[in-house]
């Protein structure tokens, strides 16, 4: 008999999500995804300044800090029509990696590993076991360093989480799902987990340094249309000077020994125990992955498809994984085709009807609550979440015939790979690193390329493309000392920093700014008129992945990834927040609501 | 003063004691002692006091924590897990037992839900609140688990100890208060008929957050010495701009004139940029942001004052305020870059102005005697690059 499991709050995850699930014969069969918090950030940004857009969005998530910031900055660039100095560029690329070398590493230990790791179970381990694993998974790499491999350090540990536990108060442990049997790692390597589990968190306030040293603090670093905000200047105290470049330095150095010695071991030792989850029934969901891409390594406004090493993360669409490896283009700015979202399953209302689909320009919003005040069950026929639903519109062959048709994509760290991995393939001028890492991880592990479609597909492709990002990290930095040496020190372009230059010939500007946040891709969409905002709209990653059905009944990613994941125990619900986390949610992004026409919010029937 | 029987402390006696938990944990008497002093120091607690303070962590238990998020972005806990403090990992796993918190917690769903049940129940709790609670159309901008966060707000914090209402959002509003607040977002303290700590910034400084925790651990009287707005005095009760290290430079009328300019480069005052540090009260020039790495002023741009009510309506962020009322050297501070001298009257404002021209004159000679003439080509490298 079909059951209905509730998942809410799905905690260990930036904002506020609810996860429905029917469940049949210990198999989920259907599952629904709601966003349950709105807050209307865009209606507060109608008719501001937009060189205090990046401020505004910055704050609409503190994990994924900057991605906002950055997006908001590159779409007042675009609409005003201008390019920043070299030297902004490979700061804000600095900041960029630090954000996502911190983002992925505590993602892994602190939001996703106690989906793989029972805390309970590492209180039976042998310590000397412990210790012997270690060497062998890190290569003695750690222990040479940290001297944190040894029977000694495992052995304290263990005393420190027997006593934790004797005392009754679990804390954040508390209620866990201790025991359940798809818990698949033997006690020793638990024990390890939780010791990375506790070193990393030590670690994590490091690394935002560089945000802190070049935005003057994290989370929420400063940003600036134009450029950044610091400067640089080897003879003065008062700006980035060589002790300030230093320290980046060697919170750099320090994160390379971090990921590489640590979170990549970690990830692939953990994989290997949970072998049989690199199924595609095992939350792979789409096989349509969209990346914008990211880290520019001649402009932000150089991007071109033809030239695949402009972007250090190349932009494309992939449909139809792993049976076409065809890099499509995407335009943002295409209103016929491209993007657009839906509204028919989200509490909004169209005035063409909820049937309908918008380009993110000519969009438009009001907000039409349908539930209650207090509830058990969602009402999952009609509307049920705060999230809408973007699609990317694009040609298929259908029956010989060619159509447009709305499909719904995954975005991503598995979708940047996979767009890389596809990039390398047919290009041998591409960066053969997305092909190398991810065919050497493969072999390693013994599965074949399908098994990207999966849960630890998604978990997996996080970790190795932060090998990647570790690489770029130290090629963007020396860059900038290079930049510095050859006495090129500017870090602003300030020719349109006044808004009376905005509008000389023409009154409405408008513009698209788009990144790829730690949780995939993201844009922002903006129009200006009289130096003031008109519009300004957000398509972020989470809204691509948890959003619910569109009007054609077509499921977003995670519901899709849902279905098929057994359930051992209804009561536990590990398979369901285990694939959710595998996305890594951010829903405080994901939530957001407008309204280009400048009309009144309707009242909101609560009924 | 909180009554002695709502003290989390006390309420909490058959818990292990904090020096327990550390001594099992292998830390040393030594390590222990080091601690305490750490978060003395963060706290600002006298000398004096440190004896009660080292007293209190050593025989007092653990005290349940439930950390509630609403409208928020979750800034917050982004930040407290920054505290650099020695032992960072032991004040989120052991110093405090955090029995709910969405950010991290291992359970979901019903099971966290039990978690946060199970601690309000027993109560003696300390409720830590980041976000906003939206309260138009019966608050249904905001559930979870299909409860509104105002339920949640309430029923949590019943039989709390000490409640503090994190960040921006819970104290203010934040943004989405910010005009038109679509949502009604309201700040906690306008929704619960009592004492509740604000923490405000966006996020608040790592440590000052782990030290007003520290505090309340320590004397559970914090609540005598917050200011007027519900404020704990020691970390907001100086402006940015009096405890700012470009101080001088605002006095001496010199300033930052455009983005990345000479002046910018020499670190001057970020007053005509449009920084906020002269009406923002926050510890973020002292106790500085990241362990101390540096400060929003330290690192080019201006505060944007992201600690005040209403900060958000306050903008354009880059346009900066005309005066403030009851400072009359800054209302009148950018003309003195421009205009060489104003002798106007003989009002003590004038005076202050003239004195200041004069100090101006005097920093920047200094200044430029500062750097042997050699050195000074040499170190501009712009200008090397454009005249040699």
């Amino acid at each position: 008999m079909a059951k209905r499991v509730v998942v809410d709050p799905v905690t260990r995850i930036e904002g506020h999500l609810r996860i429905e699930a029917v469940v049949e014969n210990g198999v989920i069969k259907d599952a629904f995804s709601s966003g349950t918090m709105v807050r209307g950030i865009e209606i507060i940004l109608r008719g501001r300044d937009p060189r205090d857009a990046w401020a505004f969005t910055e704050r609409v998530c503190g994990v994924c800090t900057t991605v906002h910031a950055l997006a908001s900055v590159r779409t007042v660039e675009d609409a005003i029509g201008i390019s920043v100095p070299q030297n902004a560029e490979l700061i804000r690329n600095l900041m960029f990696c630090a954000q996502y070398l911190q983002d992925h590493v505590i993602h892994f230990y602190h939001l996703h590993a106690l989906d793989w790791v029972d805390i309970i179970s590492a209180l039976k381990a042998d310590p000397k076991e412990a210790s012997v694993i270690a060497q062998d998974i890190l290569g003695g790499k750690l222990g040479s360093k940290w001297a944190k491999t040894s029977p000694a350090y495992f052995s304290d540990l263990k005393k420190k989480l027997e006593k934790f536990a004797s005392t009754g108060q679990l804390g954040i442990f508390a209620n866990g799902y201790w025991g359940h049997p798809d818990f698949k790692l033997p006690p020793a390597v638990n024990l390890i987990a939780v010791a990375h589990y506790l070193e990393a968190l030590e670690w994590q306030k490091e690394i935002v340094k560089i945000h802190a040293i070049f935005g003057g603090k994290n989370p929420h670093p400063n940003y600036l249309v134009g450029g950044v905000p610091c400067s640089l200047n080897i003879n003065e105290l008062n700006a980035i000077n060589t002790e300030r470049l230093n320290h980046v330095g060697k919170l750099i150095d320090d994160a390379i020994d971090i990921v590489n010695n640590m979170y990549v071991p970690d990830l692939l030792a953990i994989a290997g125990f949970y072998k049989d989850t690199w199924t595609a029934s095992k939350g792979g969901g789409l096989n349509n992955y969209l990346a914008y891409g990211d880290l520019p390594v001649r402009g932000y406004n150089k991007f071109d498809y033809k030239n695949p090493t402009s972007f250090k993360f190349p932009r494309g669409a992939i449909l139809n994984f792993p049976n076409d490896l065809s890099i499509h283009e995407i335009n943002p700015r295409d209103k016929n085709k491209g993007i657009s979202e839906y509204i028919k399953h989200s509490w909004y209302k169209y005035s063409g009807g909820d049937d309908k689909n918008l380009h993110p320009w000519d969009g438009e919003t009001e907000l039409n609550y349908t539930g209650k005040d207090r509830y058990e069950y969602l009402d999952v026929q009609n509307k049920y979440s705060w999230l809408k639903t973007p699609r990317w519109k694009f040609e298929v062959n259908e029956n010989g015939k060619k159509v447009y048709k709305d499909h719904a994509m995954e975005v991503g760290p598995l979708a940047r790979m996979i767009v890389g991995y596809a990039n390398a393939a047919a290009n041998n001028k591409a960066d053969q690193d997305f092909k190398t890492v991810v065919d050497d991880t493969l072999k390693k592990l013994g599965v074949p390329i399908t098994a990207l479609h999966s849960t630890l597909g998604r978990t997996a492709a996080r970790g190795l493309e932060t090998i990647l990002v570790c690489k770029w990290t130290k090629e963007f930095f020396s860059e900038l000392i290079a930049n510095i040496k050859a006495g090129n020190t500017s870090t602003h372009n300030g020719e349109k920093w006044d808004p009376n230059t905005w509008h000389s010939d023409k009154p409405l500007l408008e513009g698209v700014g788009m990144t790829e946040a730690p949780r995939g891709a993201l844009a922002h969409w903006i129009r200006i008129e009289d130096k003031k905002i008109k519009n300004y709209q957000l398509v972020v990653p989470t809204t691509w992945n948890a959003s619910p059905r569109d009007a054609n009944n077509i499921k977003s990613a995670y519901e899709e990834a849902l279905i098929g994941v057994p359930m051992k125990n209804i009561d536990q619900p590990l398979e369901i927040i285990r694939t959710i986390h595998s996305f890594d949610p951010c829903l405080a992004c994901a939530v957001h609501l407008y309204d280009p026409n400048g009309q009144h919010i309707h009242q909101i029937k609560v009924g | 003063m909180i009554p002695k029987e709502t003290n989390p402390l006390d309420s909490s006696s058959q818990r292990t004691s904090i020096w327990e938990e550390l001594k099992s944990k292998g830390y040393s008497r030594r390590d222990f002692l080091r601690f305490c002093s750490y978060a003395a120091a963060i706290a600002g607690i006298e000398l004096s006091s440190f004896g009660k303070m080292v007293s209190a962590l050593e025989n007092k238990a653990r005290p349940p924590v439930v950390w509630l998020h609403f409208q928020e972005c979750t800034c917050c806990s982004e930040s407290f897990i920054r505290s650099s403090h020695p032992i960072v990992s032991d004040v989120v796993l052991n110093l405090l037992s955090l029995d709910y918190t969405e950010t991290l917690q291992a359970a979901s769903g019903h099971q966290a839900e039990k978690s946060r049940l199970d601690t309000i129940k027993k109560g003696g709790h300390i409720l830590l609140v980041e976000g906003a609670v939206p309260l138009k159309n019966h608050g249904v901008y905001c559930m979870i688990g299909g409860r509104t966060a105002e339920h949640i707000l309430k029923e949590s914090a019943e039989n709390a100890s000490a409640i503090i209402a994190w960040g921006s959002c819970a104290s203010n509003g934040c943004i989405q208060a910010a005009k038109p607040n679509p949502t009604s977002a309201t700040p906690i303290h306008k929704i619960l008929s009592r004492q509740v700590i604000n923490v405000p910034g966006c996020p608040p400084i790592a440590d000052v957050m782990t030290a007003v925790v520290a505090h309340i651990l320590t004397f559970g009287d914090v609540r005598l010495h917050l200011d007027m707005q519900g404020r704990p005095k020691e970390f907001y009760g100086r402006r940015v701009h009096d405890t700012c290290y470009r101080r001088p430079y605002y006095d001496a009328g010199l300033f930052v004139e455009s983005w990345d300019d000479d002046n910018a480069r020499k670190g001057y005052c970020l007053y005509k940029m449009g920084c906020r540090g002269p009406v923002t009260y926050n510890a973020c020039a002292v106790t500085k942001w990241n362990e101390g790495t540096s400060y929003p002023i330290q690192s080019g741009h201006g505060c944007i004052g992201c600690s005040e009510n209403n900060w958000w309506d306050q903008g354009p962020f880059y346009q900066h305020q005309a005066g403030f009322p009851g400072f009359g050297i800054e209302s009148t501070a950018d003309t003195i870059g421009a205009v060489a001298a104003i002798v106007a009257g003989a009002a003590v404002a004038s005076h202050a102005i003239s004195t200041n021209i004069r100090k101006r004159k005097l920093i920047k000679e200094h200044m430029d005697e500062s750097v042997p003439s050699e050195d000074r080509r040499l170190g501009d490298a712009d200008r090397r690059k454009g005249g040699e």
